[in-house]
């Protein structure tokens, strides 16, 4: 079998796989390949038909198959790129060989000088939560739910429960309204919700649907078809509180309960993860912990912003063109880089330091849970602060972004915090 | 006289206050509780006049997919949304079709554009 050769090969051609292929292009790579296993490009951006994305890159609000659309044809304009759709790829090797599958071919190799992971999250099931009851026909994801209304044209039923108020669980609730079907109610196991506050008021308050916080589902009823739920309050521990049992009628359950980055691939070569973020542990450069291996997006970290999702998709194309070409510049030292106190993860988890580059490096970080009046302080070596920034309110669901200039980690140590402290209102 | 007082969540920035507004004999009095003007100006549209944005799909013949996503080219009164929903739910377009193109002129005599938001190849 001859296999073909790339500068780079890109899994995944969501917007992260879009940015990365065009950003190579423009650093320099002259063979560049994206595989996507769906029937066309765009990733996840498809099925979100809402508006709210690209406000800080294209300066209006898009809907997600508007975005997707002007990387789409970004990307088009340049032969140097290749596209093979329908085509899943099932393998991946230290020296860098890519094993796919399509129709057409059937199972083929094609050979990276750098890969670059861009595959994207996937939705946590009713496994992964466990809610006792059969397994009538009726639960889905509120993802593959959100697929299938926007995509595919059908409901998934006609009176509805949603577990979970993050944005998807949202956004999910006012579709379906407008589709004609009844949401009954969302409830949410935290006391607060991680969606945005605008869409708790356009999507649930818009259309008097009831949002239950600190409440879960603790069964789901029906033989061969969902036909209600059991809720239940929850206390500090999230365990249920004997006597504040109710029942919702109900034909449909989706839930909204939390995406994980989709690292089967990445694994299986050996690319060391972050625990916390579920994603690869990557430097400034988005490279891994395997050279000329690199991954941005959701297969990183989960982002709500498609705008950083770009971002970070521009920066691994960019290194992973260098790669190809031998011009990634040779580090002299690589700096940890810890997340402590109201900070739960922080991307990138090292910083790689040469003699060349000039670019500021950002820090993506989450807090852990809601959190007032907090400083975040970036520190290195001695306790010496290299920046800060303060936060009259930080949530779980919003990512807090830092940018500090290269030249301040030269003497910073080995290691650099992320900390937080409580400040007093001004 | 009558007096109401309802209670708004500011949506302009990540803050989220959640404030109130007076109204008298339907007339907008006083916002209290924002933390900025932006707040207390969000608040007195939303209780005057709300407006939202319109995102759904259409059905489409002989397309690549099976429906094609749009929007509204402005926003439009909040209890409009779903009535323009509803009659959008029962129109057809024959592909192909182009990202910007009018799927729908003047929805429910509201002055607003219905607008496709991606392109769309013929089958
Ligand atoms: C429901 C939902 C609503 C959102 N709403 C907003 C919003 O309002 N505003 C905003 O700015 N952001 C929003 N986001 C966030 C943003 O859209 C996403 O974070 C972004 O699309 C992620 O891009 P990605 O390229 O990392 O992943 P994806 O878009 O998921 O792309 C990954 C691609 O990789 C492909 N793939 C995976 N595995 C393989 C394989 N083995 N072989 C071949 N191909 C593979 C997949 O098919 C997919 O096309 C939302 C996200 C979701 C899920
Ligand atoms: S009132 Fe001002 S500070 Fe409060 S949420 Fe609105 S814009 Fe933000």
């Amino acid at each position: 079998m001859n296999k073909q050769l790339f500068d780079v090969v890109i899994i995944g051609g969501g917007p992260a796989g879009l940015a990365a292929a065009h950003s190579a292009k423009l650093n320099g790579a002259k063979k560049i390949l994206i595989i996507e296993r769906d029937r066309e490009l765009g990733g996840i951006l498809q099925q979100c038909i809402h508006n709210g994305f690209g406000l800080h890159r294209f300066q209006q609000e898009l809907t997600g198959p508007g975005y997707a659309q002007r990387y789409i044809q970004l990307v088009k304009e340049h032969p140097e790129i290749e596209v093979l759709l329908d085509t899943m790829v099932l393998q991946v090797n230290k020296d860098k060989t890519v094993i796919a599958v399509n129709p057409k071919q059937g199972v083929f190799e094609v050979q990276g000088e750098a890969i670059v992971f861009t595959m994207g999250c996937r939705e946590r099931t009713r496994g992964a939560i466990r809610i006792p009851g059969k397994r009538p026909a009726g639960v889905f994801t509120a993802g593959a739910a959100q697929r299938m209304v926007n995509m595919e044209g059908y409901l998934p039923g006609k009176k509805i429960v949603i577990l979970g108020s993050g944005d998807i669980g949202l956004i999910m609730a006012r579709r379906l309204t407008l589709e004609g079907a009844d949401v009954q109610a969302v409830l949410e196991i935290m006391p607060y919700s991680n969606g945005l506050t605008r869409n708790i008021v356009q999507c649930l308050d818009d259309y008097n649907i009831p949002l239950h916080l600190a409440h879960t589902i603790i069964a789901i009823h029906g033989q061969e078809r969902v036909t209600g739920v059991t809720c239940a309050k929850v206390d500090a521990n999230m365990k249920p509180i004997a006597g504040t049992e109710f029942d919702i009628e109900c034909d449909c359950v989706l839930l909204s309960v939390g995406l994980i980055p989709e690292n089967e691939l990445s694994e299986e070569v050996g690319i060391a993860l972050d625990a916390k973020t579920n994603g690869p542990i990557v430097d400034q450069r988005r490279q891994t912990s395997i050279p000329g291996f690199f991954a941005a997006g959701n297969v990183v970290h989960v982002h709500d912003l498609v705008d950083f999702v770009s971002e970070e998709g521009e920066i691994a194309g960019k290194y992973a063109a260098l790669f190809a070409q031998s011009k990634l510049p040779e580090n002299y030292r690589t700096l940890h880089v810890m997340a402590e106190n109201a900070i739960r993860t922080v991307v990138p988890q090292k910083i790689a330091l040469d003699h060349v580059s000039l670019d500021a490096v950002r820090l993506f970080m989450r807090v852990g849970k809601p959190e007032e009046n907090l400083m975040v302080e970036v520190t290195g070596a001695g306790e010496k602060v290299l920046a800060s920034k303060r936060l009259p309110i930080a949530k779980p669901g919003e990512m807090i972004v830092l940018e500090i200039p290269i030249d301040k980690f030269a003497d910073a140590g080995d290691s650099i915090a992320v900390t937080t402290r409580q400040v007093v209102k001004a | 006289m009558s007096q109401v007082v309802r209670k708004i969540s500011c949506i302009v920035c990540p803050m989220g206050c959640s404030g109130e507004v007076t109204l008298e004999n339907g007339e907008f009095k006083t916002a209290t509780g924002y933390t900025c003007k932006r707040g207390s100006d969000y608040a007195k549209l939303e209780v005057t006049s709300p407006k939202r944005m319109l995102t759904t799909t259409v059905r489409v013949r002989d397309g690549e997919l099976n429906l094609l996503p749009v929007a509204s080219d402005k926003p439009l009164p909040k209890n409009k949304v779903l009535p323009a929903a509803r009659c959008l739910a029962g129109v057809q377009v024959v592909a192909p079709i182009k990202e910007g193109d009018i799927i729908y002129e003047n929805i429910l005599d509201l002055g607003v554009n219905i607008i496709a938001t991606r392109d769309l190849a013929k089958r």
